[in-house]
């Protein structure tokens, strides 16, 4: 874990990239980091997003594709097409996450 | 002071995203079915094109009468840790088919059918063997409407052409 900086903010990352501070993401910078992996976030990548950070606060982990699907409303399929071929991954990088840890 | 770097990207759409997975699902008790379909979701997670391919016994798993009623049995099973004598009681089969059910559940990973919808949502293809369905006298009508079709031995050689291959 080291600091550095997402368009001009100071926070702290991983050697990947994710972000390790949960209280340091917004979601400006959750927008840049989406734009980082080829993403324009739009209002329903942000509930995805939303969905995850309320999921993490309450359970300490990263929802599961799965979880995000039956619980936060959003069909696997549609996860697939709005942040394609690494759903889960690329969820957690842009919501400022860690990767889900979970097997299914 | 020292100045802070950019911080990394995380490369997502690697090389490794072209990778192919074929999986042979050749048993039907719910222990052994849930080892491939665990694998290929998460494959299928890490943007993997993957396939099962289900034979024999592994028909079970996609069969319409019999994927919702998969069964453990600990007759023989030495990872049950208990005697094999009482392992051969009668109804243990099903009080140990109920107690892993639960403890599946219980870790919020779904049954059978709801596991192959989950797979197919995330771009899996799912294919019969042609043998194990003339020995059993099944059609497309009787398997999961999501089964892509009944193939041969040889379409699954060609189909898996390039793939990492497991046999479960």
């Amino acid at each position: 874990m080291s600091l550095a900086t997402i368009s001009g903010h100071e926070v702290h990352v991983d050697d990947e990239g994710f972000m390790t501070e949960y209280d340091e993401w917004n979601e400006g910078l959750g927008r840049q980091l989406a734009v980082n992996i080829g993403i324009d976030l739009t209002e329903r990548h942000l509930e995805a997003i939303r969905f995850l950070r309320d999921d993490y606060e309450t359970q300490g982990e990263t929802a599961t594709l799965r979880r995000v699907s039956t619980l936060g409303g959003i069909p696997t399929k549609e996860l697939f097409e709005l942040f394609p071929k690494k759903p889960a991954k690329k969820m957690s990088y842009i919501a400022g996450l860690p990767k889900p840890a979970g097997c299914v | 002071m020292t100045l802070t770097m950019e911080a990394p990207v995380p490369v997502f759409d690697d090389e490794a995203t072209d990778r192919k997975l074929a999986i042979i699902c050749s048993k039907g008790s719910l222990d052994m079915a849930y080892p491939g379909l665990v694998l290929a979701n998460a494959a299928l997670g890490e943007g993997i094109e993957t396939h099962l391919f289900f034979t024999f016994w592994g028909f079970d798993i996609i069969n319409k009468e019999t994927m919702g009623h998969l069964h453990f049995t600990p007759v023989g099973n030495p990872a049950t840790h208990m005697s094999p004598m009482l392992m051969g009681l009668p109804g243990m089969t099903a009080f140990a088919t109920h107690m892993m059910k639960k403890q599946i559940e219980g870790i919020d990973v779904p049954d059978v059918p709801e596991f192959l919808e989950l797979i197919t949502d995330a771009g899996g293809h799912l294919w019969a063997c042609r043998m194990s369905a003339d020995m059993m006298h099944l059609t497309d009508a009787d398997l999961y409407e999501r089964v892509e079709g009944i193939i041969s031995a040889a379409d699954f050689i060609e189909l898996s052409d390039g793939a990492q291959t497991i046999f479960i």
